[in-house]
């Protein structure tokens, strides 16, 4: 709790100040959170999105490249190999008279030299116009097998070249075929057509060493059949989970994502003149975990800065506005000071008048009846003469009661002379003590004195500070009972140049209603004696050494006075 | 020992007249006048021991009559009274050279106390 009332301002908890003062005070600090958090936060926050997305932008970039980089490398070796071995079934077909090709020896001979050279070869044949099978070299025995009505016949006689997909062949591995046509001299062509090794070469132009284990690299035909087996996505000719990209001349970079909901990246590529389209996918997750961490980084600082940037507002703004505030009381405090200076300077005048007017005529009265007296005295004995003389007794006793009171009322306002000299206070305050010593001891009212190390001494008078604590300590012994407790404690306002001497007693207390009056002349609460003066000489006085004296009182716990002083006097 | 000379000065009539007749009852031999011009008169043609004088009066001041009396009569005591006026006017007195001063009412034995200290000095 004490540690709350310590970071929460006054003005939160609602102290002291008026309803309408609390708001504003709460106002101006929510106006200057408000404002200082928009114009440090906003910045920040744009720099940070603007960034944000930059980064992701680049690091996108950063993703697809390799990818793209990969397919298109890959591509281009796959298409060299098929490149490479339609060049070779050309050369062929172009360099051996058709009779040599049809010659089972002779195209055997061929075969061999083919498989030694390019490797992946597994049978040739040849076919002529018709669609009919005239040589073959291989492990089948196809010597004589019609292709007339097959499609794959009618697209090499239409195109010269053709490409098929793959399928399981010869012992069960997969194949593809490529077959080429020649035009005879005269009329009509024929077709040299090779089965190749699907899996072996392929499979090792397509896996590189270095692919990524959540990467994929694999090739389907324009249906989405796989060509080739696939880590994730399907074994070979099974249709592929991943869908058939949309037909470019050049390799592509997409984002998918899996009929299993998993996102990826593709990057594909069209092999020229094949059915074949070349698949790399990857992961996103796996990519993503550079990009993911970069973010969380970004987050972690905006939000650290951001809340960083709040305490200092928040705690700046409760500094600022508790100055302001503490500005504002301590101006009200002046405000109230002077007001109150001038009330008691504006009494003080009335009750010098006063006493200037009542004290001429009660000096007639006085010397009249003292006359009365004389003469009565002086006469012999008359009847009631006793009665008489007591009654002017009486009257002159209560001449001088009035006399007291407008000689102390003279005393509450006059201009004084004042003596300087050096004084401890201290002993200054024993000494008055000292005059109480007997009721205090008769009482069992203990004194305790509180003065820090050094303290210093000060430039003032003499008498005039015995006659303020000892109305001071008068009426602090005048409040309490049996067996109290007077504290005596001393403190230096270095900030003024001063020192504040509190007297604490454990007596009666003020009420709140009597608080404001009390240095006022003629109030009193003593309920026997009392003028009702002595206070407010005592405020005259301190007023006039250029000090100040304030108080203050709980109702059956005591009161203290505070008299400050200017360590040197210096203004009269 | 011869009557002591007492010139009474204050501007309230009253006041001298009942002053200076208590005086006399005690055996003092006094002078009451109201204003500072009737003083110069009386010291013309008197000698006196003790001035008893108020501060304020209408015309011209405590301290300006006491300075006009001294000239006339260098060795007069001054006793001051204030009513009207203040503490610090007294003390102001004493510093121009009076005996004593009382404050208003005053007490005819303390009176007479103070002319008779200022007159043994």
């Amino acid at each position: 709790m004490r540690f709350l009332r310590r970071i929460i301002p006054g003005y939160w908890a609602g102290e002291g100040d008026s309803e309408k003062d609390l708001f504003r005070y709460r106002r101006l600090w929510k106006y200057s959170v408000s404002l200082t958090a928009l114009v440090s936060l906003a910045p920040l926050v744009i720099m940070t999105v603007v960034n944000y997305y930059l980064d992701q932008k680049m690091h996108r970039v950063e993703m697809t490249h390799p990818i793209s980089q990969h397919t298109s490398n890959t591509k281009r070796s796959l298409e060299f190999f098929i490149e490479e071995r339609l060049s070779a079934l050309n050369f062929i077909i172009h360099d051996k008279p058709y009779e040599n090709l049809v010659d089972q020896k002779r195209l055997y001979a061929v075969l061999r030299n083919m498989r030694d050279s390019f490797g992946g070869f597994v049978d040739l044949g040849i076919i002529d116009a018709e669609g009919y099978q005239r040589s073959y070299v291989g492990p089948y025995e196809l010597k004589g097998k019609d292709y007339r009505d097959q499609d794959w016949f009618h697209e090499v006689s239409l195109r010269g070249l053709y490409v098929s997909n793959v399928f399981m062949g010869y012992r069960n591995f997969p194949h593809f075929v490529i077959a080429v046509k020649k035009e005879k001299a005269g009329a009509g062509f024929y077709v040299l057509r090779a089965t190749i090794d699907a899996e072996t070469p392929i499979q090792k132009i397509i896996s590189p060493m270095d692919l990524r284990p959540s990467s994929d690299v694999f090739v389907i035909n324009r249906e989405g059949v796989l060509q080739t087996s696939s880590r994730f996505h399907g074994k070979i000719l099974e249709k592929s989970s991943v869908a058939v990209p949309p037909y470019s001349s050049r390799p592509e970079v997409l984002e998918g994502h899996t009929r299993e909901g998993q996102s990826y990246l593709l990057g594909y590529a069209y092999i020229e003149q094949t059915p074949f389209i070349l698949m790399i996918v990857t992961q996103q997750q796996a990519l993503m975990q550079n990009w993911l961490s970069v973010r969380r980084d970004l987050i972690w600082f905006l939000v650290g800065s951001v809340v960083l940037i709040l305490l200092v507002i928040f705690w700046g703004s409760i500094y600022m506005v508790s100055r302001v505030r503490e500005a504002d009381l301590k101006r009200d405090a002046l405000l109230h000071n002077v007001e109150y200076t001038n009330k008691m300077a504006s009494i003080g005048r009335l009750a010098t008048g006063v006493a200037h007017e009542i004290n001429n005529p009660l000096a007639i009265i006085n010397e009249k009846a003292g006359l009365v007296k004389d003469l009565a005295l002086l006469t012999e004995d008359f009847p009631q003469k006793e009665k008489i003389i007591k009654n002017i007794d009486s009257l002159l006793t209560n001449v001088e009661r009035c006399s007291t009171i407008t000689h102390r009322l003279l005393g509450f306002a006059k201009r004084m002379d004042v003596t300087l000299e050096t004084i401890n206070l201290e002993f200054l305050i024993r000494e008055v003590l000292g005059f109480l010593e007997k009721e205090a001891s008769y009482r069992n009212i203990s004194v305790n004195f509180h003065i820090p190390e050094g303290f210093p001494s000060i430039q003032s008078d003499r008498g005039q500070l015995q006659q303020v604590f000892l109305n001071i300590i008068n009426n602090a012994f005048a409040a309490m009972k049996e067996g109290g407790r007077i504290d005596i404690s001393m403190r230096e306002e270095r900030e003024e140049d001063a020192v504040a001497v509190t007297i604490k007693d454990t007596g009666h207390g003020i009420s709140k209603e009597d608080l404001p009056h009390i240095f006022e002349p003629f109030f009193t609460t003593k309920k026997e004696g009392g003028v009702g003066l002595g206070l407010s000489i005592t405020y005259g006085i301190v007023e006039k050494l250029g000090g100040r004296i304030s108080v203050e009182s709980t109702v059956g716990h005591g009161t203290g006075f505070t008299v400050i002083l200017p360590a040197e006097k210096t203004r009269f | 020992m011869a009557p002591l000379r007492v010139l009474l000065i204050d501007d309230e009539e009253e006041l001298v007249s009942t002053l200076v007749e208590r005086l006399m009852l005690r055996g003092i031999e006094v002078d009451g006048v109201t204003s500072g011009a009737d003083a110069f008169g009386r010291v013309q043609e008197k000698r006196f021991d003790v001035v008893v004088l108020d501060m304020k009066m209408p015309g011209m001041g405590g301290l300006e009559v006491m300075r006009r009396i001294r000239r006339e009569q260098p060795g007069v005591k001054f006793v001051l009274m204030t009513g009207r006026g203040s503490l610090e006017e007294g003390e102001e007195g004493k510093q121009e050279g009076a005996s004593a001063y009382l404050l208003k009412p005053i007490n005819i034995e303390d009176l007479i106390e103070k002319m008779m200290e200022a007159v043994r000095v």
